[in-house]
């Protein structure tokens, strides 16, 4: 096929054009070795104290004192079992129908829904008409207030962006320090193969300053991003 | 895109003259710097971090043969496709046999500068594909059929009113006497515009701010979420980049990103940062099936070991632009092409040649603002100055201009003569000028004089003090 030879001949093209830039050919098998091993060590640079100083709860207040920055909002709560009705709270205080579509997720199951009977939930991925999604995080950080989302069958991405209100729960174990706190975290859980294939690092809703630089909320994505952080006392994990 | 750089004079006399572009430069000469240094302010490592940068940047051009093939490879076995695309036309053809293979009517867009650089929306209209920019300010200037004037905040050059009468002219199925006097009202109404485009789009295409080689992943940054929006929703998701946006791994690229966003818009870290690998995987509920990126080379490979390798560094914050007293009075539609303020005119030379865009170079007060803000260090004044050479040394520039500099510069290596004639000239003007202290025009010198007084000299001249006190 000619499109495919075309192609390839680009790219040995481009490499053969970057090698005689860089007056070499291929690089030895030392130096590539030395290269792979750089690669594989995850060697982290130099890292901000700001979040590392901290002990464990200074972190959870530093990761709500930046997520709030940002126009996330923050509810506290000391067990799953507090989580329905904070929810069904701020959807009534936001004037927002009292309907869910929630991550199939099994660290899910645990949260008492049936305390709210008159909360409506569907499991699954976000469809167009969905106003408010409800999902997992697999990290929060307390640098700049980010939370740290992956996809998965579990976890489908579009919750994280189609409807207008996005609403996470976080336990206060999954606040960490760092990107790399968090990066390590998605490593040990078994991504050090192939990642996941989306990770979201989410701070704060959707804005826009494209029009004479005024900030608005809600461009394309949640205009509302609503943290449940559940404080019940667990020890963090350390990473 | 068709270049104007030729034309910078005219095009920044015009930028000069307009006034709403005027009002709208004026917000953005101090939103941008003041946001910049209140984020710099609250993080003691920035400057160490910058450092840190540099020299992952560098560290990865001098292996960029090696981490494109770990790339690739890393793409491969999470699914994707590299296409590897030496110029605009390869790059082009790439997108437009992966839509004609799945049929694709309409396709959404994220920002890419790439897409821009390579002429994409045009060339995807020419057979017979729509694109859709999903990015508010890169919608505005679609509608209006206008190109980027800044590489982040495409639609800074218009101000609210102007963005109101767009929406009204193109949003025809709408109130026409609906109220739009507000960036609130505009912003809901686009995102009530794009939401059926976003869910109808066959494909989704992104730029990308960082390629990882450890994993294969592609990074975007935005505020919006329409980058994410565009990736997710259609069957295939390509991403537009080049071959210098690579990093080695997840560590240095959140070393990256702590430097990006606030050096572009003074935020901490921005909405979204997304790291893609690969298309959707078995047992997901969303996400693209297939997952291609059209890598473009378009020169970039024969400046390494030039003077403008450094260039490759860029990380496309816009804080050089930000902060460039030329951008802030002309706008960026002045610079006629893609890439404006100092980045652009460093870059642009590059990819459409020195004879299209000699004047870019040249538009510098040299201040040095660009450098200082850089968060990889990149040397741009001294690259402009670069360019200067070597367009003197192509005969590019005006005899008029050749022969003054070569008369200057025959005076300037005989010291005695230059401090001479310096003395000279000094006096005679000090002393033409004794009334006034300024001059309304000069002979020889009415390029300065015709839009601003020059001062008459007061005094010695600073060789004659500083011999004084050496004394």
């Amino acid at each position: 096929m000619g499109g495919a030879e075309e192609v390839s001949e680009a790219r040995e093209r481009i490499l053969a054009g970057i090698r005689s830039s860089l007056n070499r050919g291929r690089l030895d098998p030392e130096t590539e070795a030395e290269l792979r091993a750089r690669v594989a060590a995850h060697r982290r640079n130099l890292v901000p104290a700001r979040a590392t100083t901290l002990d464990h709860q200074e972190r959870v207040e530093l990761f709500v004192t930046m997520a709030e920055e940002v126009q996330a909002t923050v509810t506290r709560v000391t067990s799953l079992a507090a989580v329905p009705e904070a929810v069904a709270r701020y959807l009534a205080a936001e004037n927002l129908p009292a309907e869910l579509v929630m991550a199939p997720d099994p660290s899910l199951d645990a949260i008492p829904w049936e305390t709210r009977p008159l909360l409506r939930i569907r499991r699954g991925r976000a469809e167009a008409e969905d106003k408010v999604s409800f999902t997992p995080c697999h990290a929060a950080i307390a640098e700049t207030g980010t939370l740290l989302l992956v996809s998965g069958p579990q976890t489908p991405t579009t919750l994280n962006f189609l409807p207008d209100t996005h609403i996470v729960v976080v336990r206060g174990r999954q606040v960490v320090a760092t990107y790399e706190d968090g990066l390590d975290r998605l490593r040990a859980a078994g991504a050090s193969e192939a990642l996941p294939r989306v990770i979201n690092f989410i701070t704060g809703p959707s804005r826009t300053a494209d029009i004479e630089q005024r900030i608005e909320l809600g461009a394309h994505g949640p205009r509302r991003l609503h943290i449940v952080l559940v404080e019940d006392g667990q020890a963090t994990r350390s990473v | 895109m068709l270049a104007t750089s030729r034309t910078f004079v005219a095009n920044a006399r015009a930028g000069l003259a307009n006034d709403n572009l005027q009002h709208a430069l004026g917000l953005a000469r101090t939103g941008f710097p003041l946001r910049r240094r209140l984020a710099i302010e609250r993080l003691p490592e920035f400057e160490a971090l910058r450092e840190t940068g540099r020299s992952i940047k560098d560290h990865t051009l001098e292996h960029l043969d090696f981490y494109l093939e770990l790339y690739e490879s890393r793409v491969v076995a999470s699914g994707g496709k590299v296409h590897w695309a030496r110029t605009p036309q390869e790059a082009c053809a790439a997108v437009l046999q992966v839509c004609r293979s799945v049929g694709a009517k309409i396709v959404t867009k994220g920002k890419s500068m790439i897409a821009e650089e390579v002429g994409l929306n045009e060339f995807l209209e020419r057979h017979g594909i729509t694109p859709v920019e999903t990015d508010l300010g890169e919608y505005i200037i679609q509608l209006r059929h206008e190109p980027p004037s800044h590489i982040i905040a495409p639609a800074i050059h218009l101000i609210k009113e102007q963005v109101a009468e767009t929406f009204r002219a193109e949003h025809r199925s709408l109130d026409p006497d609906r109220s739009l006097a507000e960036p609130r009202q505009m912003c809901d109404e686009a995102r009530a515009m794009l939401r059926p485009r976003f869910l109808a789009a066959d494909v989704g295409i992104t730029g990308a701010n960082f390629h990882v080689a450890e994993t294969g992943s592609s990074i975007i940054v935005t505020n919006e979420g329409n980058g994410d929006l565009t990736q997710t929703l259609p069957r295939v998701h390509i991403v537009m980049t080049s071959i210098e946006k690579l990093v080695p791994t997840l560590e240095d690229a959140a070393t990256l990103l702590r430097l990006l966003a606030r050096s572009a818009t003074g935020q901490e870290f921005s909405s979204y940062t997304t790291i893609s690998t690969g298309p959707r995987r078995p047992g997901d509920l969303d996400g693209p099936e297939q997952y291609h990126v059209v890598l473009l080379d378009n020169g970039r490979s024969e400046l390494i070991g030039t003077e403008f390798q450094d260039m490759l560094r860029c990380i496309r914050c816009s804080a050089c632009i930000n902060h460039c007293p030329v951008y802030a009075a002309v706008g960026g539609h002045a610079y006629g092409w893609v890439y404006p303020g100092p980045m652009g005119a460093v870059l642009t030379p590059i990819l459409i040649g020195i004879e299209e865009a000699g004047h870019l170079p040249n538009a510098s007060t040299f201040c040095g603002r660009c450098e200082s803000v850089c968060p990889v260090k990149i040397p741009l004044p001294k690259m402009m100055r670069h360019w200067r050479e070597r367009e003197y040394a192509k005969k590019l520039s005006p005899p008029v201009y050749r022969t003054g500099l070569s008369l200057w510069a025959w005076v300037a290596r005989r010291p005695a003569l230059y401090h001479a004639l310096a003395e000279i000239a000094s006096r005679v003007l000090g002393w033409a000028g004794r009334d006034r202290g300024r001059f309304r025009s000069l002979p020889l010198a009415t390029g300065w004089t015709a839009v601003r007084d020059m001062p008459a000299p007061e005094g010695r001249s600073f060789h004659s003090l500083w011999a004084e006190r050496r004394k």
